[in-house]
């Protein structure tokens, strides 16, 4: 479980996230809407502690992010994480792109980080371009080898932060039938995302966001059709 | 004007065995310089980046002697230079010394583009799949670094080899050195430096093709 309790960041003296409440759930998938800027990103990378926060706390499964003495090398294997620029290797193949971390992060042994990555290449239909560098895929395979590669680590929890939003439009879709796959899965998943289709149709619970505050969460029924937030109402009036 | 001179190449061509051995102290020199100075550079170019203030002060400073002196008066500062406060090197030192100073000067820079040019975002990608800074840095960035400084580190032994050829003045036998030595013997100047001239070009030749060869075999993507 993911508990955000009174979330602040600041980025100098910009004020990105006010005091955001947010727990999610094993098994959950929860889609962060709202206009750019609203600090949907930002809590992501706060959630991994890839950004420092200045007041507040994350814990995932009860260890607390930001503590000095945590070890986020071991905390942040639990969490995978799949960049809007997609951020694959370039000077490693497919394969090897995704069975590195298991090798040096977990200490497996090369054969086997070899089969796990196999395993996974296959699980997002990159079976064919194993020994493939980066520079010969598109976008959204480039994408797929994202979330492989994250998914070889044995997350716990998947964030996606933006993940379709560089792809061009006829490579989007591969990459939202990915994510789908996963959260049929079970897979735990935080998306950041500006597709309200994959929102609506995949989501257990949607918040949208609004200049650095969580203006509104509810089951996607209730922010699509029932909006409770005039704002909210207002940005997907404008979004559709 | 009357070209009166006759060409003699045979004394030259007695003392090739020399001028063979010569050039291979030269090559010696500039590689050793050459690994020293990457070294140097890489840790110069981090400074540079991301140092505490005084040690970035240090290594601009270094970066920028390097760059816009002459070569010639930097050889003379590690001679002369360290002379004059009672520290006489050996010719060979002086311009191992003089050589790595100058190539850790350019590759620093080299090196500081290269950081650059890799995106931030490689490294929170890497640091995302729990790897530490250091792993991060030796698998994800340093090789896509060493890519985009290949060439540049190609072109810098090139020019650590001829500039090597500066270490004469300071009274190395390097190839220059001898051939100058064998040359005032018997006068025959222009024939000694043109066999001299002659196998720097071969050496140079010789590096950049292992170079190319090397690219195609280290960089497949």
């Amino acid at each position: 479980m993911i508990e955000i309790k009174e979330l602040h960041k600041y980025f100098g003296d910009l004020h990105v996230l006010k005091g955001i409440d947010l727990n999610v759930e094993k098994g959950e998938v929860l889609s962060i809407i709202g206009a750019s800027g609203s600090g949907k990103s930002t809590l992501l990378y706060c959630i991994n502690g890839l950004e420092a926060i200045q007041k507040g706390e994350v814990k995932v499964d009860g260890v607390s992010v930001h503590a000095k003495e945590t070890n986020l090398n071991k905390l942040r294997t639990k969490m995978g994480m799949v960049f809007q620029q997609w951020n694959s290797f370039p000077h490693l193949t497919a394969l090897e792109n995704v069975a590195l971390a298991p090798r040096i992060v977990k200490g497996r042994s090369k054969a086997e980080s070899r089969e796990i990555a196999r395993a996974q290449l296959e699980h997002v239909g990159l079976n064919d371009k194993i020994d493939v560098y980066p520079s010969a895929l598109s976008g959204g395979q480039q994408q797929r080898l994202a979330i492989a590669r994250a998914l070889a680590m044995e997350p716990e929890y998947m964030l996606f932060d933006e993940a379709t939003s560089a792809l061009d439009p006829e490579l989007v879709g591969e990459v939202l039938d990915t994510m789908r796959l996963l959260a049929e899965e079970g897979m735990t998943m935080i998306c950041v995302t500006h597709e309200m289709g994959f929102a609506r149709d995949v989501s257990d619970r949607v918040a949208y966001f609004h200049e650095g505050v969580m203006e509104e969460i509810g089951p996607p029924d209730q922010i699509f059709n029932n909006q409770k937030s005039e704002r909210t109402a207002k940005f997907l009036a404008n979004v559709r | 004007m009357n070209f009166d001179y006759t060409f003699h190449w045979r004394p030259v061509f007695r003392k090739l065995p020399e001028l063979l051995e010569a050039s291979l102290v030269t090559l010696q020199v500039s590689v050793l310089s050459m690994i020293i100075g990457i070294a140097i550079g890489l840790v110069l170019a981090l400074l540079r980046i991301g140092g505490p203030k005084p040690l970035a002060w240090v290594a601009s400073g270094w970066i920028e002697t390097a760059r816009n002196t002459p070569a010639l008066f930097q050889l003379f500062f590690f001679s002369f230079g360290l002379g004059a406060f009672g520290l006489n090197l050996t010719p060979y030192l002086i311009v191992l010394m003089g050589l790595s100073f100058n190539n850790a000067g350019y590759l620093a820079e080299n090196f500081r583009g290269g950081f650059q040019a890799v995106p931030d975002t490689q490294l929170r990608a890497a640091r995302s799949l729990g790897m530490s800074s250091a792993q991060a840095y030796i698998r994800i960035i340093i090789p896509q670094v060493f890519r985009i400084v290949y060439h540049p580190l190609t072109n810098q032994l090139v020019w650590a080899v001829l500039m090597s050829s500066l270490a004469m003045i300071v009274g190395f036998r390097e190839l220059a050195g001898e051939t100058q030595a064998q040359a005032f013997k018997t006068f025959r100047i222009f024939e000694y430096f043109a066999v001299a001239a002659l196998i720097y070009y071969v050496m140079v030749k010789l590096i950049l093709g292992i170079s190319r060869l090397l690219a195609w075999r280290l960089f497949r993507y």
